[in-house]
């Protein structure tokens, strides 16, 4: 245990360097989620039949978990750098601790995505969103969207470690730009056909947008959803630790004999 | 052997541990360099040493890798992004990576493919500093004088198969010698074939440009002084003659069928 503390702070250390070398690059990486928030927010705000403000402080939670999903791709994309490039096969050479590489990444990117989260919170409260719940909820919220990540990141770690090519993440990273799409990140589910609006509410992001929503008192739980939305914390902490469960030892097991 | 890969078949012991269940016993032993094994490109030179100290638990991380750069020559690119150094630089740094402590044994990949001379010295009086200390070192290089310069013991490998292993004098002794003469005009080079044929037993190689001929032997009587006397006692007009070891080029070219 104490080897994978060792290591695993020491990969830690390294990730958070790299993003101190390039740190273009993590700004950059929010600039996604604020533009989405003022485009979504004042284009389909204005369209909706919700009120403008009533809908960018309903689709601050979900551009917040949406952001917190993009831990997919940065998790895959990053793996499959340090595979293509050769800094993982320097590391397999070593007597490191296996979960220590993997681990250190997902650590790490959870330090990154806190501090990157700020400007997204900021423009929200800029354009309205306010936490109208108690703290504690609050402070459980960011609990969730945390662990949420983490999940996010060891799925995205895996695929990584599997596609092995920088391109190949690369492409797939793009496309899961559409889970979001496809729960109630950005619209309420209420006016879907039944049978994709049982898609979309079984989508890991679904229970979480709502939890958040709830627990910041920004909108109440939609009545007669599936299980996960219509319980959003228990939906939530359920979803991140079974793909946590799955993922993470996997992605260790990958890692050792790639 | 760097437990990269799992072996199909057979099995090996690196510094007395089982490649494949002792396989972090190995690790604690070994040190690898090479083209796929690489540093972190987006960490700077100095970086990449104290990270690599740190996993390896070196006391002072920072003074080891102060002191790498400075022997490798890295210490004005020291806080440089590794991504871009060049390729000597980047070969450099990976070598002092792997040697952040003493490994037992280091593997190094064509450790001087496509560097410049300078480069390429640097890191062969790296390797002699370290076998001169007692690390093993297996080392794989298309030089093959690179490796009659470091080596120890030698595996030919030909097509992935090995072809022949041994110390640099017991390979070249496979093959014998080299005589050669080179004669004032090109119309005696047939007499002076006829002698080395007679002395040596071995088919004569011309090489009309120079005008030589010359002859593989492992006849150990056939000294210069002897070859220089019986070519003259032929009459033949002698400008130069010589009996020099093979080159480990020859032993490969000759064990693996491939004559030029």
């Amino acid at each position: 245990m104490s080897t994978l503390a060792h290591d695993g702070v020491t990969m830690v250390g390294r990730q958070l360097r790299r993003v101190r070398n390039s740190p273009g690059l993590a700004v950059l990486a929010q600039l996604m989620p604020v533009n989405m928030l003022l485009f979504f927010g004042y284009v389909f705000g204005s369209a909706l039949a919700m009120p403008g403000a009533e809908y960018r402080s309903f689709l601050v939670p979900g551009l917040l978990v949406a952001t917190a999903a993009g831990g997919v791709m940065t998790g895959m994309f990053q793996a499959a750098q340090d595979t293509h490039r050769g800094v993982m096969d320097r590391f397999r050479t070593m007597p490191l601790s296996p979960a220590a590489v993997p681990l250190g990444q997902a650590v790490a990117d959870l330090v990154v995505t806190a501090i990157g989260t700020v400007p997204l919170l900021l423009v929200g409260l800029a354009v309205g969103w306010r936490v109208q719940g108690p703290a504690p909820a609050a402070v459980a919220a960011v609990g969730l969207l945390l662990l949420f990540r983490f999940a996010c990141t060891t799925v995205g770690i895996l695929l990584g470690l599997l596609t092995r090519s920088e391109e190949a993440a690369g492409q797939l990273g793009a496309s899961s730009f559409v889970l979001p799409l496809l729960s109630n990140a950005y619209i309420p589910t209420g006016n879907l056909p039944h049978w994709l609006r049982t898609l979309a509410e079984w989508n890991p992001i679904s229970a979480l947008t709502t939890a958040l929503r709830d627990l910041f008192g920004n909108a109440p739980v939609p009545a007669d959803s599936a299980w996960p939305v219509a319980h959003p914390v228990a939906g939530s902490v359920a979803w991140s630790t079974v793909l946590i469960a799955v993922c993470l030892p996997l992605a260790v097991r990958r890692y050792r004999r790639c | 052997m760097t437990t990269l890969l799992r072996p199909d078949a057979g099995s090996a012991r690196i510094a007395g541990h089982d490649l494949v269940r002792q396989a972090t016993a190995v690790r604690r032993s070994i040190g690898v360099t090479g083209q796929h094994v690489s540093v972190d490109g987006d960490l700077s030179g100095r970086e990449n040493l104290r990270l690599f100290a740190r996993l390896h638990r070196v006391r002072g991380p920072n003074d080891r890798a102060a002191e790498l750069l400075d022997r490798f020559g890295l210490t004005e690119a020291a806080d440089r992004r590794a991504a871009a150094y060049s390729g000597g630089m980047r070969r450099r740094l990976d070598l002092a990576v792997s040697l952040v402590r003493r490994p037992a044994v280091l593997f190094l990949d064509e450790p001087t493919t496509g560097l410049d001379p300078a480069s390429r010295n640097g890191i062969r009086d790296a390797v002699r500093e370290l076998t001169a200390a007692g690390t093993t070192v297996l080392l794989t290089t298309q030089y093959l004088e690179e490796a009659d310069q470091l080596a120890d013991d030698i595996v030919l490998l030909d097509r992935g198969r090995v072809a022949r292993t041994g110390s640099p004098a017991e390979l070249k002794a496979l093959i014998g010698w080299y005589a050669e003469a080179v004669v004032a005009d090109r119309d005696a080079l047939p007499k002076a074939a006829a002698v080395l044929d007679r002395l040596t037993g071995a088919e004569p190689q011309f090489d009309h440009d120079r005008h030589a001929v010359g002859a593989v032997t492992t006849d150990p009587t056939l000294t210069l002084p002897r070859l220089v006397r019986e070519l003259d006692a032929a009459d033949v007009p002698l400008l130069d003659a010589s009996l020099r070891p093979p080159t480990l080029d020859d032993v490969f070219l000759r064990l693996t069928g491939n004559p030029s």
